[in-house]
C-alpha cells in the first residue's frame, strides 16, 4: 500500500483553480518564507539547504546545497532556473510553472540572496506559452509586492529576474547548451572540464543552474527547516518529489509523492495514483526515469523510489518520469520511436552521437516496418556500444554531454529483455501487433 | 527605417535593455519577429541582427537550430502533433495521420488555404493527456479524431482567436516593472573579476 501520510511540499495549491495568482498565494503562506531567510544570513540559508539534502530534481540527482558550494566567489555570478523540461514523458515541471509560478519566483528570491546574486533567469521552453505568460505574471506581481526588484520587503538585497523562452530543442535542458541558448547562441552544450558552470558559465561568470523543482522546494525547506525535510524519505532520497507517470495507466498525471517510502507498483496501481494498468492489463516494462533510463522488467515493481535503490539495479530516477508499457506495447516500435528522438535532437558536435542515433534509428525502422535482419539484432548492440562502450551503468562517454550514451538506453533494453520481440519482427517481416 | 511595427520594436528594445549582453535577448527576439511576419523573414532578421549586433547570417544559423523558428512561411496555425513515447502509447501516430487527412496537407506542409502547417513534435510535456496536440504552442486537448476535427472547425471560423492567438510565444508575455541590466556597470564588475583572476593565475605561477 502507498504511504500518503507525506505533506505536500510542492503541489499544496493543486486544488485551487487560481493557484497561480498573487493573491492566492498570499492567502496561503506566500512568501512568508522568504521573510524569515531575509532575516538570516545568507550562509545560514545556504547551510538550511543543504541540511536538507535536496537532490536536484532536473534529472542528474545533484545535491543541490554542493552545487551552491561550488560557486566560485566572484563580483558577477548568476543563478539559471532550468525549465526546459524536455525529456519525454516528463511533464512535472510544465505543472509547477502554470501552476504554481509564485511559488518558483519565491525560490528563486530565496536561491539568489543565499548566494548573494542579483541577476536570476528563468529559462522556460518556447512550447510552454501558457507557462511563460504565468510566469511572467508572477515575476511583474512580485515586482508590484516588493518581493523583487530593488530592496526586497524593505532590507538591502535586490534582484532582477529576466524569464527567457527557448525555442525547441530538448539539448537546451543540458546546463551548458541552456547557458548557450541565453547568450543567444546554437545550443550546443560546452566542453567538459569545467564540469560545473559555477566555474565558468554564463558569459564566463560563476553561475549556478538549478532545476524548477529544486527551487519550488526552498519555501517549504525556509519554513520548516533542512532537517524537517531530511526527516522525510530515506538514505540519499530526502523529502518528497514529483512523479510524472504516463503510458497505458488508468490515471497518468503528476503526482507529490515522498521519496523511497513508495514503490513502483505504488505509484502505478494504487487508486490515489495511477490506478492500474489499462483495461487490467499487466505492466510488461517501464521507463522509471525519462527515456534515458534503462528499462526495468515487472519483476523490479516492488523497487522503493529512491535515487540510490534505481541507481543499484542500474538504471535511474532521471527526471521523475515514469512510462508503463503493458502487453498491448511493441517494444520495438517504443524503442524505435525514443532513437528517432535522439537522432532528431542530436545536436551533431560529436560523430557517435549524430552518426551513431542515425544509424540506429534506421536499423529500428527497418526492423518495425518490414526489411529487417536476424543479424540487425546484433549490430544495434554493436552500435551501442560504440557510444556507450561497455553498455555500462552509468555510461561510460564517448561525448561532449550525456545526450550521447542516452541513446543506447531503450534499445540495449529492448534486446536484452525481449529478444524474442525482435525476432518475431525479423520473422514477421515487420511488426507482428500491425 | 524599422521593420518591426512600433509596438514590436518597443517591446524589442526593452528586451534588448534586460540582458547584461545584448545578444543574450536572440531566441525573444526572434519569437517577436514571428510574430509580426508569422516567420522569420530577410527584414526581420536583418532587424534582430540589428538588435543583438550580429549579422544576418549568423541570426539566421542560430535560429535554424531551433524547431519554433520558421525560415519559410507557415500557417497561420501552427499544429504540431506529438508521437513521442508517452503519446505513442495512446495512438499519437494515428492522430497525426488523421490530422493530415483532415487538414488535407502532408506532415512538414502547410494546407493549400494557408491557414494550417501540420508538425510531428516531439514531447510536448503535457503526457497525462495524449496524444498531446499543441496549436501556435498552446495545449489544446483534442486527444480523439472527433474532437481534432471540432478543434480545427472551430479555428476555421475564428471561435478560438482568443485562446489561440496567431503564433509568436511572447505575444501575451509582458514584462512590467523589473530593474535594468547595469550594462556599463556589470561590464566593469566583469572586468574587475577577469582582473582578479588573471592576479591569481599569476601569482599561482
Amino acid at each position: 500500500m502507498a504511504t500518503l501520510s507525506a505533506p505536500k511540499i510542492i503541489s499544496s495549491r493543486a486544488q485551487f483553480a487560481d493557484s497561480h495568482t498573487l493573491e492566492r498565494y498570499l492567502e496561503t503562506g506566500g512568501y512568508v518564507a522568504l521573510r524569515k531567510a531575509l532575516t538570516m544570513l545568507p550562509e545560514d540559508v545556504a547551510a538550511e539547504v543543504d541540511a536538507a539534502s535536496l537532490l536536484g530534481r532536473g534529472g542528474a540527482g545533484f545535491p543541490a546545497g554542493r552545487k551552491w558550494s561550488m560557486l566560485r566567489k566572484s563580483p558577477v555570478s548568476y543563478l539559471v532556473v532550468n525549465g526546459d523540461e524536455s525529456e519525454p514523458a516528463t511533464f512535472k515541471d510544465h505543472f509547477l510553472v502554470e501552476r504554481d509560478p509564485h511559488q518558483l519566483v519565491e525560490g528563486v528570491v530565496i536561491a539568489a540572496y543565499a548566494l548573494q546574486v542579483t541577476q536570476a533567469f528563468i529559462y522556460l521552453r518556447g512550447e510552454f506559452a501558457l507557462g511563460l505568460e504565468r510566469v511572467q505574471q508572477a515575476v511583474n506581481d512580485a515586482y508590484e509586492y516588493g518581493s523583487l526588484g530593488s530592496h526586497i520587503l524593505e532590507t538591502n538585497f535586490s534582484l532582477d529576474i529576466v524569464v527567457h523562452p527557448g525555442a525547441g530543442a530538448y539539448i537546451c535542458g543540458e546546463e551548458t547548451s541552456l547557458i548557450e541558448a541565453l547568450e543567444g547562441k546554437r545550443g550546443f552544450p560546452r566542453i567538459k572540464p569545467p564540469f560545473f558552470p559555477a566555474v565558468t558559465g554564463l558569459y564566463g561568470e560563476p553561475t549556478v543552474v538549478n532545476n524548477v523543482e529544486t527551487m519550488s522546494n526552498l519555501p517549504w525547506i525556509v519554513n520548516h527547516g533542512g532537517a524537517a525535510f531530511a526527516a522525510l524519505g530515506g538514505g540519499r532520497s530526502a523529502g518528497t518529489r514529483l512523479f510524472a507517470l504516463a503510458g497505458r495507466v488508468n490515471n497518468p498525471g503528476v503526482y507529490e509523492v515522498e521519496m523511497v517510502k513508495n514503490t513502483f507498483r505504488d505509484l502505478i496501481f494504487d487508486p490515489a495514483f495511477g490506478g492500474g494498468v489499462v483495461d487490467g492489463g499487466e505492466v510488461k516494462a517501464i521507463i522509471p526515469g525519462g527515456v534515458s533510463a534503462p528499462w526495468f522488467g515487472p519483476d523490479l515493481l516492488d523497487l522503493p523510489l529512491g535515487q540510490d535503490e534505481v541507481a543499484e539495479k542500474g538504471s535511474m530516477l532521471g527526471s521523475g518520469s515514469i512510462v508503463v508499457m503493458d502487453q498491448t506495447t511493441c517494444v520495438v516500435r517504443a524503442a524505435w520511436r525514443i532513437t528517432k528522438f535522439f537522432s532528431r535532437e542530436s545536436c551533431g558536435q560529436c560523430t557517435p552521437c549524430r552518426e551513431g542515433s542515425g544509424w540506429i534509428e534506421r536499423v529500428m525502422y527497418r526492423l518495425e516496418h518490414g526489411g529487417g535482419r536476424l543479424e540487425d539484432i546484433d549490430l544495434l548492440l554493436d552500435l551501442c556500444d560504440n557510444i556507450a562502450p561497455g553498455l555500462t551503468w552509468p555510461p561510460q562517454q564517448t561525448t561532449i554531454c550525456v545526450l550521447g550514451p542516452s541513446i543506447p538506453s531503450s534499445v540495449h533494453s529492448a534486446i536484452q529483455m525481449f529478444r524474442d520481440d525482435f525476432v518475431a519482427h525479423v520473422e514477421h517481416g515487420g511488426c507482428p501487433h500491425d | 527605417m524599422s521593420h518591426f511595427r512600433t509596438d514590436i520594436r518597443q517591446r524589442a528594445d526593452e528586451l534588448v535593455s534586460i540582458y547584461p549582453v545584448r545578444r543574450s535577448a536572440m531566441l525573444p527576439l526572434l519569437h517577436l519577429a514571428q510574430e509580426q511576419d508569422g516567420y522569420l523573414s530577410d527584414e526581420g532578421i536583418a532587424e534582430v541582427a540589428a538588435l543583438t549586433g550580429t549579422t544576418p547570417a549568423d541570426v539566421r544559423g542560430t535560429a535554424a537550430f531551433y524547431d519554433m523558428f520558421h525560415l519559410e512561411p507557415v500557417g497561420k496555425y501552427v499544429v504540431g502533433v506529438c508521437t513521442n513515447i508517452a503519446c505513442l502509447l495512446a495512438g499519437g501516430e494515428e492522430m497525426l495521420e488523421h490530422a493530415s487527412a483532415t487538414l488535407g496537407c502532408a506532415v512538414g506542409a502547410t494546407s493549400s488555404d494557408g491557414l494550417f502547417t501540420l508538425e510531428e513534435s516531439e514531447c510536448l510535456a503535457d503526457c497525462n493527456i495524449a496524444p498531446c496536440v499543441q496549436v501556435n504552442a498552446r495545449y489544446v486537448r483534442t486527444t480523439t479524431p472527433e474532437a481534432f476535427d471540432a478543434l480545427v472547425d472551430d479555428l476555421r471560423n475564428g471561435r478560438l482567436d482568443h485562446d489561440v492567438p496567431a503564433h509568436g510565444t511572447l505575444i501575451r508575455v509582458k514584462r512590467v516593472g523589473g530593474l535594468h541590466a547595469p550594462r556599463a556597470e556589470v561590464a566593469a564588475q566583469r572586468a574587475e573579476a577577469h582582473a582578479q583572476r588573471e592576479a591569481r593565475a599569476q601569482g599561482a605561477k
